[in-house]
């Protein structure tokens, strides 16, 4: 049922003819070269390529926090209210996020296929106990003095909720969405084992021609600068969005 | 479900398979963790005891955390070619920096108070270090060590890819081991997985001190900590 669209060197044990650069013998003779990073081939298959691949993977990306992100905002809402459900909340996620992530798309294949809902569904399900702690701890480090205070001026609970907790919770927050963001990148790259969407095919891709250096290192290196760029934007985000965390602690 | 019930029977067929596939993927991750410790534990010990280098410990798990696992893997294939030595260095990157974080935040953070207080009676710099500094960091520096070793047993199945060996080669080798065998190998590093995590939450609970228990109790892999990079001097956090 499941028939992944590569094989890997060694895996089958077929011999491998290394065919480096593509289209047999055509290309840049550093790519045929194989050496350590032709720059000819790298800009010669960028549009083709290595553009396409990031533009997936941003969206791979965005989807599963797009999904992650409310979903457990509503768990920690929930744990919020109610204590008894937190440590259900934590074991499940927790569970999901220690299984390995080629295992777990793996497991959801025989159930959803090779698709990207099944790479979606994995990605997701890794994001839920980054934010779902981050938002729990947020919403519970807001000093019991607000809380009071807020009430005391007459805010309704509701009210307490959404003007003066959540405001208050964003620094963590987003200190969540930074580690999901990240994570989600990385664990992208692997999704490409069961459908070519992503920075991870242009690094299957290479393994399986037989060791295509050039691929190898151009794949690798977008996605490190994709995940770097993400990190460093939430980190904008957060200084503009949150202006009075930043100045408490220059140490 | 069928494709359960055969990846079960799979299992069962096939013990020894997975035994030493098993034992493949340990010895990979054993080598990778013991060198990531060796490496980082005593830089970072060192770092926070002086106070020194907090830009660099800190960000270093931050970016650690950056690089997608596969993407190292595949800088690894391309500068170091494929096997066994080249998979376990690209695993040390991969578990290094949040062991060294962890370390260096845990010392860091040491209650200044107590550090004034065990000199005050006279203890030397080395006394401090090893009876009021270390102690009060294992609960912290141990969960950077979980939260490395944990991720070295789930990223080691990618090393399959690199040559590397262990469970993950069952996984890749559809050809072989046919869609069963798929899953049955992804069950087997899920349980493998599972197992590492609540081995190392065992052995964390029994190295922390008496007195520190319940203060971290919140620490698991992946660490993380809410707050993360926000507040190294908060415990808990990173």
């Amino acid at each position: 049922m499941s028939t992944p669209w590569l094989t890997l060197v060694g895996a089958a044990g077929a011999p491998v003819i290394p065919d480096f650069g593509g289209g047999g013998g055509g290309g840049p003779s550093c790519a045929r070269r194989n050496g350590t990073f032709c720059w000819d081939w790298f800009r010669d298959n960028w549009s083709d390529v290595f553009a396409p691949a990031l533009g997936q993977h941003v969206k791979l990306t965005l989807i599963a926090i797009a999904v992650g992100f409310p979903l457990s905002a509503l768990l920690a809402l929930l744990a919020h209210r109610r204590r008894r459900v937190e440590t259900p909340i934590t074991i499940v996620t927790g569970t999901l996020f220690t299984i390995p992530s080629l295992a777990l798309f793996q497991l959801l294949v025989p159930i959803t296929g090779l698709s990207v809902l099944t790479v979606e569904i994995a990605l997701v399900s890794y994001t839920l106990l980054i934010l779902f702690r981050n938002m729990l701890a947020g919403l519970r480090g807001v000093p019991d003095d607000v809380r009071d205070a807020a009430r005391g001026m007459g805010l309704t609970d509701r009210q307490v909720l959404w003007r003066v907790e959540m405001p208050l919770a964003l620094p963590a927050v987003i200190a969540g969405l930074r580690i999901a963001t990240v994570t989600v990148i990385s664990l992208a790259t692997v999704g490409a084992f069961i459908v070519d969407q992503g920075l991870g095919g242009p690094i299957f891709r290479a393994i399986q021609s037989g060791v295509f250096k050039t691929e190898l290192i151009a794949a690798g290196l977008l996605a490190i600068m994709l995940a770097l760029v993400a990190d460093g934007g939430l980190v904008l985000a957060q200084r503009v969005l949150t202006p009075w965390a930043s100045s408490g602690r220059a140490r | 479900m069928k494709t359960f019930a055969d990846a079960v029977r799979f299992l069962f067929d096939n013990l020894s398979l997975l035994g030493s596939k098993t034992v493949e993927h340990l010895e990979l991750s054993f080598a990778a963790i013991s060198l990531s410790l060796l490496l980082a534990i005593p830089l970072g010990i060192w770092l926070g005891h002086i106070h020194r280098g907090s830009l660099l410990a800190i960000n270093l798990a931050n970016v650690g955390r950056a690089l997608p696992s596969l993407a190292i893997i595949a800088f690894g294939i391309a500068l170091l070619g494929i096997g066994f030595v080249p998979t376990m260095i690209a695993l040390i990157l991969v578990a290094a920096p949040i062991m060294l974080t962890n370390a260096y935040v845990a010392v860091d953070g040491v209650d200044r108070d107590a550090v004034d207080a065990a000199r005050g009676m006279g203890m030397t710099a080395r006394e401090v270090l090893l009876r009021v500094e270390l102690p009060l960091a294992l609960p912290l520096t141990f969960a950077g060590i979980r939260t490395g070793a944990v991720y070295v047993i789930a990223t080691a199945t990618l090393a399959a890819v690199a040559g590397g060996g262990g469970l993950g080669e069952i996984i890749f080798n559809q050809a072989s081991y046919g869609t069963p065998g798929v899953v049955a190998g992804a069950i087997a590093v899920a349980a493998l997985a599972l197992a590492a995590e609540l081995a190392f939450a065992t052995l964390q609970r029994a190295v922390t001190p008496k007195g520190l228990r319940g203060a971290v109790r919140d620490q698991r892999a992946d660490g993380p900590p809410p707050f993360a990079e926000l507040e190294p001097s908060n415990p808990g956090s990173t």
